[in-house]
């Protein structure tokens, strides 16, 4: 099936809007392709007239040229009818909003329209769902973009089993300031499920992380899923839901027991170096640090502070996911000791966590982070940067960018998220090093790269 | 890959759902994956004339299409020491619901393992490894994969136990054979890879680990339906 006209339309046709009601989901969604995409959409109605003064055409098959996309939102019944239409007419592909089908039992209705659009190798999105949110370009959400919190275009695909929490993470997202190159909430997935979308996703030159929502597979289709994901090259990260419902059944063995849904779900997952996000936060945590560096580490971590509080708690939540904060050699903390200003060479300490104490100028920090890059003991460098301490100008965000450019290994940063700090934030994040807004965040943003390592 | 023998073994359980003890490991063995000596006693004097070949102490289980769980109704006697106590051991099991008789086999040691396989819905065969015995649902110390396993697989999945060490040699507790437990968890997989969805699960526990070698003490095998 070709997925071009679903994700890349530049002609759409809305089946459903309503001429009395200005708050259908069919309104809506016409409303912001009309007014806000760079797509020509036109509406559609059997009673046809017009509406704000565009003409309403009685069925798809009446708009002239070429139709790339039907955004279907009609009572669940006229669904059939309407996708009939779009493959007599050649329509490229169809989202269907309307719910009514699998979930509310009339798995019938949902098996119809899958085997017409299998028999004509018609693509859908749907039913039920939300549909396709393409940064820039278009989306079929029929939430009114004012309520919405739209993230940049960027570079994280995600796929979602819930509209709602597709939304919710769109938040997230743009709080971390992490854009993305396409969403998609796939509803009941008749036809186009996840595997599909892990294989669009892997070829789409703009994505450079794929993630996951997902409530369950079907029948063997998670044994497909992760070969698929351990084949491609770029990150993968799933959050599943559904952790606390085993059980239920009666099991006769201690395996059957001990190897829960969920627990042969993690575990697999980590054999074939998928990373599981085991919250919200994980998981913006862990796109974010992906979206940067797509390879696996074995998690020895280098922390450079100015305040020994700090690098202490840092060692804890490393420590409690599993990374190794390692001891430095005596010949790295000469080479250390030797780089930095002679007020602070005998009161830092040297050991890991580095603590530059607060009379740490930006000279400090640079030199620092370039032994750092060298030392083969880590493989990754946490810094915890508080821009309160005096000898921190404006531009290290920046510098020490330049200094992770160098050679290249994993660097992620921690400066608190305040408006007065936005220009070290910037001179980090438009540089293309990460930063998060807590310690935790950016302990979990190494913790991403080894979780990407198969274990 | 699966020889006649075997899938008369397999034929022969489906009614009941699931493998009797005897059979379980008579089809183990077939699959190349080590088991004690032992011999499926229906009399007394088949019991006695069994310990005899096999060599005190041996361990006595109750055989009977109506217990799955025979530790749950006191059907498990190990280090049966002579004739004397197999015989009281035999009269007791003879009283229990469906007695068919009981497997005779020798006394086996070292730590205690289970290897498992389950048919899972989404991701079809895995296997899983962990700290066994009788505890094992308390301890819920387990590593679980995909099938077939490669030797890595395995190595993670002793790397992820809380109690590995348990198993690497800990004060003065020598080191179980790493190698002949690898060997037989890949043996275990490609005879779980040739079942397919014909189990619903397979549980091996205990496994008995010592610095010599690996061997299942007993077997369980639940036909999928």
């Amino acid at each position: 099936m070709d997925f071009r006209p679903l994700f890349k339309p530049e002609t759409i046709a809305v089946a459903g809007v309503s001429l009395s009601n200005e708050g259908h989901p069919a309104n809506v969604i016409y409303n912001k392709i009309h007014l806000r995409y760079p797509v020509k959409v036109y509406p559609v109605n059997p009673k046809g007239g017009s509406f704000k003064r565009d003409r309403v055409y009685r069925s798809v098959e009446e708009i002239p040229g070429p139709v790339d996309l039907a955004v279907i939102a009609v009572r669940a019944d006229l669904v059939p009818e309407i996708l009939a239409q779009c493959i007599r007419r050649k329509v490229g592909a169809a989202v269907i909003i309307s719910g009514g089908f699998a979930e509310v039992g009339r798995s019938d209705l949902q098996d119809r329209i899958t085997a017409m659009a299998r028999a004509a190798e018609f693509p859908f999105i749907g039913p039920n769902c939300l549909g396709i949110y393409a940064p820039g370009q278009f989306d079929t959400f029929f939430l009114p973009g004012e309520r919405l919190v739209r993230p940049n275009p960027g570079h994280v695909g995600f796929v979602s089993q819930s509209g709602g929490v597709l939304v919710d993470q769109m938040v997230k997202f743009t709080q971390q300031g992490l854009g993305l190159s396409l969403a998609v909430s796939i509803g009941n997935k008749a036809l186009i499920r996840e595997l599909d979308l892990l294989r669009h996703l892997a070829e789409d030159p703009e994505t450079r992380v794929i993630a996951f929502y997902v409530e369950g597979f079907g029948r063997n289709e998670g044994r497909a899923f992760v070969e698929l994901a351990a084949a491609i090259p770029k990150p993968v990260v799933v959050l599943k839901a559904g952790k606390t419902t085993e059980g239920s059944r009666a099991v006769s063995s201690h395996t059957a027991s001990l190897a829960g849904d969920y627990r042969v779900f993690s575990d697999v997952l980590a054999q074939h170096g998928i990373v599981e996000a085991r919250s919200e936060f994980e998981l913006t945590c862990f796109c974010e640090s992906l979206s940067h560096y797509p390879r696996g580490i074995d998690g020895n971590v280098g922390i450079i502070t100015v305040s020994g509080g700090h690098g202490a708690i840092a060692s804890d939540i490393c420590a409690d996911l599993g990374l190794r904060v390692p001891r430095m050699p005596e010949a790295v903390k000469a080479e250390l000791r030797a780089g930095l200003s002679a007020n602070i060479r005998d009161i830092a300490s040297l050991e890991n966590p580095i603590d530059l104490t607060g009379s740490a100028v930006d000279e400090d920090f640079l030199a620092a982070l370039n032994v750092l890059s060298h030392a083969a003991e880590i493989d990754s460098v946490l810094l915890l940067l508080l821009p309160y301490s005096p000898g921190i100008s404006s531009d290290l965000g920046a510098r020490l960018s330049y200094v992770h450019q160098q050679n290249g290994k994993p660097l992620v940063a921690y400066v608190p998220h305040v408006e007065k700090y936005r220009i070290l934030i910037e001179g980090f994040e438009l540089n293309r090093v990460p930063v998060a807004s807590s310690i935790d965040g950016a302990a979990y943003m190494v913790e991403a790269m080894r979780r990407c390592r198969p274990c | 890959m699966l020889s006649p023998e075997f899938e008369k073994i397999v034929a022969e359980a489906r009614p009941r759902g699931w493998v009797m003890e005897p059979d379980a490991l008579r089809l183990l063995g077939l699959a190349g994956v080590p088991v004690p000596r032992f011999a499926w006693a229906r009399s007394r004097a088949e019991a006695l004339e069994a310990a005899a070949r096999i060599g005190y102490p041996v361990v006595a289980k109750v055989v009977s299409p109506q217990i799955l769980h025979k530790s749950d109704v006191d059907g498990v006697r190990p280090g049966i020491a002579d004739g004397e106590a197999l015989a009281t051991a035999f009269e007791r099991f003879s009283r229990l619901p469906g007695f068919e008789g009981a497997v005779v086999a020798e006394m086996l040691s070292g730590r205690e393992l289970i290897v498992g396989a389950k048919h899972d819905f989404q991701f079809g065969p895995v296997i899983l490894i962990g700290i066994g015995g009788i505890a094992v649902e308390v301890y819920q110390d387990t590593a679980t994969r995909m099938a077939p396993l490669k030797p890595s697989d395995v190595h993670s999945m002793l790397a992820c136990l809380r109690g590995r060490r348990l198993l690497t040699g800990h004060r003065g507790l020598a080191a179980v054979n790493l190698v002949k437990l690898t060997e037989m968890a890949l043996k275990f997989s490609e005879l779980v890879m040739a079942l397919g969805d014909r189990i619903d699960s397979i549980d091996l526990n205990p496994v008995f680990c010592s610095p010599e070698g690996c061997m299942v003490a007993d077997a369980r095998i639940v036909l999928g339906s």
